[in-house]
Protein backbone atom coordinates (compact mmCIF):
# COMPACT_ATOMS: atom_id res chain seq x y z
CA UNK A 1 0.00 0.00 0.00
CA UNK A 2 1.42 3.44 -0.58
CA UNK A 3 0.79 4.56 2.80
CA UNK A 4 1.54 8.31 1.91
CA UNK A 5 -1.38 8.14 -0.92
CA UNK A 6 -3.59 6.69 1.72
CA UNK A 7 -2.71 9.80 3.89
CA UNK A 8 -2.66 12.36 2.17
CA UNK A 9 -6.47 11.60 1.12
CA UNK A 10 -7.49 11.41 4.37
CA UNK A 11 -6.10 14.89 4.84
CA UNK A 12 -8.03 16.15 1.31
CA UNK A 13 -10.84 14.49 2.10
CA UNK A 14 -11.38 15.85 5.26
CA UNK A 15 -11.56 19.41 3.69
CA UNK A 16 -13.38 18.34 0.80
CA UNK A 17 -16.15 17.03 2.87
CA UNK A 18 -16.30 19.82 5.01
CA UNK A 19 -15.84 22.37 2.59
CA UNK A 20 -18.51 21.79 0.48
CA UNK A 21 -20.63 20.93 3.90
CA UNK A 22 -20.35 24.56 4.59
CA UNK A 23 -21.09 25.60 1.23
CA UNK A 24 -24.25 24.27 1.48
CA UNK A 25 -24.53 27.25 4.22
CA UNK A 26 -23.64 30.03 1.26
CA UNK A 27 -27.27 32.52 0.64
CA UNK A 28 -28.93 30.86 3.86
CA UNK A 29 -26.58 32.33 6.72
CA UNK A 30 -27.91 33.64 9.55
CA UNK A 31 -26.85 36.93 8.93
CA UNK A 32 -25.06 38.52 5.62
CA UNK A 33 -21.26 39.00 7.78
CA UNK A 34 -21.56 35.16 8.84
CA UNK A 35 -23.19 34.31 5.28
CA UNK A 36 -19.56 35.48 4.48
CA UNK A 37 -17.54 34.29 6.77
CA UNK A 38 -18.72 30.68 6.67
CA UNK A 39 -18.30 30.49 2.64
CA UNK A 40 -14.69 32.26 3.35
CA UNK A 41 -14.01 29.29 5.43
CA UNK A 42 -15.65 26.58 2.83
CA UNK A 43 -13.23 28.17 0.25
CA UNK A 44 -10.05 27.80 2.22
CA UNK A 45 -11.43 23.99 3.08
CA UNK A 46 -11.76 23.65 -0.86
CA UNK A 47 -8.42 25.09 -1.34
CA UNK A 48 -6.48 23.51 0.92
CA UNK A 49 -7.87 19.97 -0.94
CA UNK A 50 -7.41 21.37 -4.26
CA UNK A 51 -3.52 21.01 -3.09
CA UNK A 52 -3.92 18.05 -0.98
CA UNK A 53 -5.00 15.95 -3.70
CA UNK A 54 -3.06 17.36 -6.00
CA UNK A 55 -0.22 16.22 -4.79
CA UNK A 56 -2.04 12.55 -3.76
CA UNK A 57 -2.19 12.45 -7.46
CA UNK A 58 1.52 13.18 -8.01
CA UNK A 59 2.64 10.49 -5.09
CA UNK A 60 0.02 7.76 -6.94
CA UNK A 61 1.97 8.49 -9.86
CA UNK A 62 -1.11 7.29 -12.06
CA UNK A 63 -1.79 9.98 -13.97
CA UNK A 64 -4.70 11.06 -11.76
CA UNK A 65 -5.43 14.79 -11.12
CA UNK A 66 -7.21 16.32 -8.11
CA UNK A 67 -10.50 16.56 -9.70
CA UNK A 68 -10.24 13.12 -10.85
CA UNK A 69 -9.54 12.02 -7.17
CA UNK A 70 -12.57 14.48 -5.85
CA UNK A 71 -14.86 13.96 -8.31
CA UNK A 72 -14.68 10.54 -10.11
CA UNK A 73 -13.93 8.09 -6.71
CA UNK A 74 -17.17 6.29 -5.10
CA UNK A 75 -18.34 6.69 -1.89
CA UNK A 76 -15.94 3.61 -0.19
CA UNK A 77 -12.83 5.38 -1.25
CA UNK A 78 -13.40 8.71 0.63
CA UNK A 79 -11.81 8.72 3.39
CA UNK A 80 -12.41 11.62 5.74
CA UNK A 81 -13.76 11.41 9.66
CA UNK A 82 -17.27 10.86 9.89
CA UNK A 83 -17.51 13.99 11.79
CA UNK A 84 -17.70 16.18 8.83
CA UNK A 85 -19.43 14.71 6.42
CA UNK A 86 -22.76 15.00 8.96
CA UNK A 87 -25.31 17.42 7.97
CA UNK A 88 -25.33 21.37 9.21
CA UNK A 89 -28.81 20.92 10.88
CA UNK A 90 -28.99 24.60 12.63
CA UNK A 91 -26.07 27.33 12.95
CA UNK A 92 -25.41 25.92 16.41
CA UNK A 93 -24.50 22.36 14.76
CA UNK A 94 -22.71 23.73 12.00
CA UNK A 95 -20.29 25.52 14.47
CA UNK A 96 -20.04 22.81 17.41
CA UNK A 97 -19.10 20.23 13.89
CA UNK A 98 -16.42 22.99 12.60
CA UNK A 99 -15.42 23.65 16.18
CA UNK A 100 -14.38 20.58 17.13
CA UNK A 101 -12.84 19.85 13.89
CA UNK A 102 -10.64 23.26 14.14
CA UNK A 103 -9.36 22.16 17.00
CA UNK A 104 -8.18 18.98 15.97
CA UNK A 105 -6.62 20.51 12.61
CA UNK A 106 -4.89 23.34 14.08
CA UNK A 107 -2.33 21.13 16.17
CA UNK A 108 -2.25 18.72 13.45
CA UNK A 109 -1.13 21.07 10.90
CA UNK A 110 1.36 22.65 13.29
CA UNK A 111 2.75 19.04 13.59
CA UNK A 112 3.35 18.76 9.88
CA UNK A 113 5.09 21.92 9.25
CA UNK A 114 7.69 19.76 10.58
CA UNK A 115 7.09 16.86 8.10
CA UNK A 116 10.30 15.01 6.53
CA UNK A 117 8.23 15.21 3.49
CA UNK A 118 8.99 18.81 2.26
CA UNK A 119 5.91 18.86 -0.08
CA UNK A 120 3.51 18.20 3.41
CA UNK A 121 5.16 20.67 5.39
CA UNK A 122 4.95 23.65 2.84
CA UNK A 123 1.00 22.62 2.49
CA UNK A 124 0.91 22.87 6.20
CA UNK A 125 2.54 25.97 6.69
CA UNK A 126 -0.09 27.36 4.35
CA UNK A 127 -3.02 25.74 5.79
CA UNK A 128 -2.00 26.52 9.50
CA UNK A 129 -2.20 30.36 8.99
CA UNK A 130 -5.81 29.63 7.77
CA UNK A 131 -7.12 27.29 10.27
CA UNK A 132 -6.08 29.49 13.45
CA UNK A 133 -8.72 32.10 12.12
CA UNK A 134 -11.37 29.10 11.50
CA UNK A 135 -10.65 27.90 15.01
CA UNK A 136 -11.20 31.32 16.21
CA UNK A 137 -13.91 31.85 14.65
CA UNK A 138 -15.50 28.51 15.71
CA UNK A 139 -14.73 29.15 19.56
CA UNK A 140 -15.58 32.26 19.42
CA UNK A 141 -19.33 31.30 18.46
CA UNK A 142 -19.27 27.88 20.60
CA UNK A 143 -18.40 30.13 23.16
CA UNK A 144 -21.44 33.07 22.72
CA UNK A 145 -23.84 30.58 22.11
CA UNK A 146 -23.35 28.12 25.25
CA UNK A 147 -23.13 31.59 27.52
CA UNK A 148 -25.87 33.18 25.62
CA UNK A 149 -29.62 32.50 25.71
CA UNK A 150 -31.31 29.32 26.89
CA UNK A 151 -32.37 28.20 23.64
CA UNK A 152 -29.14 28.88 22.17
CA UNK A 153 -27.32 27.01 25.12
CA UNK A 154 -29.83 24.18 24.62
CA UNK A 155 -28.95 23.72 20.96
CA UNK A 156 -25.22 23.68 21.16
CA UNK A 157 -25.27 21.75 23.87
CA UNK A 158 -27.43 18.55 21.76
CA UNK A 159 -24.90 19.41 19.34
CA UNK A 160 -22.41 18.11 21.17
CA UNK A 161 -24.03 15.58 22.39
CA UNK A 162 -24.85 13.88 19.11
CA UNK A 163 -21.17 14.91 17.57
CA UNK A 164 -19.20 14.19 20.23
CA UNK A 165 -19.62 9.98 19.75
CA UNK A 166 -17.64 11.23 16.36
CA UNK A 167 -14.54 12.70 17.86
CA UNK A 168 -12.35 9.54 18.64
CA UNK A 169 -12.31 8.74 15.08
CA UNK A 170 -9.88 12.39 14.44
CA UNK A 171 -7.47 10.01 16.39
CA UNK A 172 -8.11 6.90 14.43
CA UNK A 173 -4.09 5.05 13.84
CA UNK A 174 -3.80 2.01 11.41
CA UNK A 175 -0.57 0.99 9.87
CA UNK A 176 -0.84 3.91 7.68
CA UNK A 177 0.05 5.97 10.29
CA UNK A 178 2.85 3.66 12.10
CA UNK A 179 4.79 3.64 8.81
CA UNK A 180 4.63 7.73 8.16
CA UNK A 181 5.57 7.95 11.87
CA UNK A 182 8.64 6.19 11.43
CA UNK A 183 9.73 8.05 7.85
CA UNK A 184 9.20 11.21 10.17
CA UNK A 185 6.19 12.22 7.50
CA UNK A 186 3.92 12.02 10.74
CA UNK A 187 3.91 12.86 13.97
CA UNK A 188 2.33 11.53 17.94
CA UNK A 189 -1.96 11.09 17.21
CA UNK A 190 -1.42 10.80 21.03
CA UNK A 191 0.51 14.64 21.46
CA UNK A 192 -2.31 15.73 19.16
CA UNK A 193 -5.26 14.25 20.98
CA UNK A 194 -3.48 16.27 24.42
CA UNK A 195 -3.84 19.51 22.56
CA UNK A 196 -7.08 18.55 21.18
CA UNK A 197 -8.28 18.43 24.53
CA UNK A 198 -6.67 21.03 26.70
CA UNK A 199 -8.82 23.23 23.69
CA UNK A 200 -11.70 21.75 23.58
CA UNK A 201 -12.57 21.24 27.61
CA UNK A 202 -11.04 25.25 27.84
CA UNK A 203 -13.33 26.83 25.34
CA UNK A 204 -16.71 24.37 26.28
CA UNK A 205 -15.46 25.17 30.02
CA UNK A 206 -16.10 28.89 28.84
CA UNK A 207 -19.03 28.13 26.81
CA UNK A 208 -20.83 26.68 30.30
CA UNK A 209 -20.92 23.20 28.33
CA UNK A 210 -20.49 19.86 29.60
CA UNK A 211 -19.09 17.13 27.47
CA UNK A 212 -21.56 13.79 27.51
CA UNK A 213 -20.64 10.92 29.50
CA UNK A 214 -21.18 8.67 26.75
CA UNK A 215 -18.61 6.88 25.90
CA UNK A 216 -19.41 4.87 22.80
CA UNK A 217 -17.69 5.93 19.31
CA UNK A 218 -18.21 5.61 15.63
CA UNK A 219 -15.64 4.73 13.88
CA UNK A 220 -15.23 4.04 9.78
CA UNK A 221 -14.63 6.75 7.71
CA UNK A 222 -10.97 6.26 7.54
CA UNK A 223 -11.81 2.73 6.04
CA UNK A 224 -14.61 4.14 3.80
CA UNK A 225 -17.52 3.06 6.11
CA UNK A 226 -19.61 6.42 6.24
CA UNK A 227 -23.12 7.40 7.10
CA UNK A 228 -26.02 7.33 4.96
CA UNK A 229 -24.86 11.17 4.61
CA UNK A 230 -21.55 10.99 2.43
CA UNK A 231 -23.83 9.43 -0.98
CA UNK A 232 -25.71 11.99 -1.00
CA UNK A 233 -22.93 14.49 -0.70
CA UNK A 234 -21.59 12.92 -2.98
CA UNK A 235 -24.20 12.66 -5.78
CA UNK A 236 -24.14 16.46 -5.51
CA UNK A 237 -20.55 16.88 -5.16
CA UNK A 238 -19.88 14.61 -8.44
CA UNK A 239 -23.06 15.37 -10.10
CA UNK A 240 -21.48 17.53 -13.13
CA UNK A 241 -18.49 15.48 -13.59
CA UNK A 242 -20.86 12.26 -14.15
CA UNK A 243 -22.75 13.74 -16.24
CA UNK A 244 -20.58 15.45 -18.49
CA UNK A 245 -17.24 14.02 -18.06
CA UNK A 246 -13.95 16.35 -18.21
CA UNK A 247 -16.43 19.60 -18.32
CA UNK A 248 -14.06 22.71 -16.90
CA UNK A 249 -15.46 26.10 -16.51
CA UNK B 1 -39.29 42.30 24.23
CA UNK B 2 -35.81 43.29 24.42
CA UNK B 3 -34.45 44.64 21.07
CA UNK B 4 -32.83 41.65 19.49
CA UNK B 5 -31.21 43.22 16.82
CA UNK B 6 -27.46 43.39 16.85
CA UNK B 7 -25.86 46.68 17.40
CA UNK B 8 -24.26 48.28 14.25
CA UNK B 9 -20.61 49.09 13.75
CA UNK B 10 -18.54 51.31 11.78
CA UNK B 11 -15.40 49.94 10.08
CA UNK B 12 -12.00 51.61 9.72
CA UNK B 13 -9.21 49.58 7.43
CA UNK B 14 -6.00 50.63 7.00
CA UNK B 15 -4.08 49.40 3.80
CA UNK B 16 -0.81 48.07 3.57
CA UNK B 17 0.27 51.71 1.78
CA UNK B 18 -2.25 53.95 3.94
CA UNK B 19 -0.65 55.35 7.35
CA UNK B 20 -4.19 56.32 8.27
CA UNK B 21 -7.06 53.72 9.00
CA UNK B 22 -9.99 54.90 6.93
CA UNK B 23 -13.84 54.55 7.31
CA UNK B 24 -15.10 51.54 4.64
CA UNK B 25 -18.47 51.12 5.94
CA UNK B 26 -20.33 48.92 8.30
CA UNK B 27 -22.02 45.94 9.50
CA UNK B 28 -23.55 44.40 12.70
CA UNK B 29 -21.99 41.98 15.12
CA UNK B 30 -22.91 40.78 18.47
CA UNK B 31 -20.15 42.30 20.10
CA UNK B 32 -16.32 44.21 19.82
CA UNK B 33 -14.71 40.82 18.90
CA UNK B 34 -17.55 39.48 16.43
CA UNK B 35 -17.00 43.10 14.93
CA UNK B 36 -13.36 42.42 14.20
CA UNK B 37 -13.86 39.34 12.66
CA UNK B 38 -17.28 40.01 10.37
CA UNK B 39 -14.79 43.00 9.30
CA UNK B 40 -12.12 40.50 8.32
CA UNK B 41 -14.48 38.20 6.31
CA UNK B 42 -16.77 41.68 5.21
CA UNK B 43 -13.89 44.08 4.20
CA UNK B 44 -10.69 42.48 4.09
CA UNK B 45 -11.23 39.60 1.69
CA UNK B 46 -9.55 40.70 -0.85
CA UNK B 47 -6.21 41.92 0.57
CA UNK B 48 -7.38 45.13 1.39
CA UNK B 49 -5.77 46.15 4.81
CA UNK B 50 -3.36 45.01 7.55
CA UNK B 51 -5.42 46.74 10.55
CA UNK B 52 -8.86 46.67 11.32
CA UNK B 53 -10.83 49.52 13.60
CA UNK B 54 -14.52 49.01 14.74
CA UNK B 55 -16.29 51.45 16.78
CA UNK B 56 -20.34 51.01 17.99
CA UNK B 57 -22.13 53.17 15.48
CA UNK B 58 -23.86 55.12 18.59
CA UNK B 59 -20.76 56.19 19.89
CA UNK B 60 -20.32 58.79 16.92
CA UNK B 61 -20.87 62.00 17.51
CA UNK B 62 -21.64 64.14 14.34
CA UNK B 63 -22.18 67.44 13.02
CA UNK B 64 -26.24 68.40 12.07
CA UNK B 65 -26.63 68.82 8.74
CA UNK B 66 -28.62 72.10 9.55
CA UNK B 67 -25.46 73.81 11.10
CA UNK B 68 -23.48 73.39 8.21
CA UNK B 69 -24.04 77.05 6.97
CA UNK B 70 -22.58 78.15 10.26
CA UNK B 71 -19.94 75.64 10.60
CA UNK B 72 -18.60 75.76 7.15
CA UNK B 73 -19.73 78.72 5.32
CA UNK B 74 -17.42 81.02 7.13
CA UNK B 75 -14.15 79.40 5.59
CA UNK B 76 -15.16 79.93 2.17
CA UNK B 77 -14.11 83.42 2.19
CA UNK B 78 -10.66 83.33 3.86
CA UNK B 79 -8.57 81.93 1.11
CA UNK B 80 -5.55 83.42 2.75
CA UNK B 81 -5.48 80.39 4.78
CA UNK B 82 -4.23 78.30 1.52
CA UNK B 83 -0.45 78.19 1.31
CA UNK B 84 -0.90 79.64 -2.31
CA UNK B 85 0.67 83.24 -2.25
CA UNK B 86 3.66 82.48 -2.35
CA UNK B 87 6.38 82.67 -5.20
CA UNK B 88 8.24 79.19 -5.81
CA UNK B 89 11.66 80.05 -6.01
CA UNK B 90 13.10 78.52 -9.19
CA UNK B 91 14.91 74.53 -8.93
CA UNK B 92 12.50 73.71 -6.36
CA UNK B 93 10.82 70.76 -7.50
CA UNK B 94 7.94 68.65 -6.06
CA UNK B 95 5.83 71.41 -4.71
Amino acid sequence: MNTLFEYLVRLGDDSLILGHRLSEWCGHGPILEEDIAMTNIALDLVGQATSILKYAGEVEGRGRSEDDIAFLRFEREYRNALLVEQPNEDFGVTMMRQFLFDAYRKPLFEQLTKSSDAQLAAIAEKSLKETKYHLKHSAEWVIRLGDGTEESHNRVQNALNDLWRYTDELFFENEVDEDLRGKGVIFSSEELKASWSEVVEKVLEQATLSIPDNGWQHDGGRRGLHSEHLGYILAELQYMQRAYPGMEW
Amino acid sequence: MANKEWPLWEVFIRSKQGLNHKHVGSLRAADAEMAVENARDVYTRRSEGISIWVIESSNIHASHPTDADALFEPAHSKVYRHPTFYDVPDGIEHM
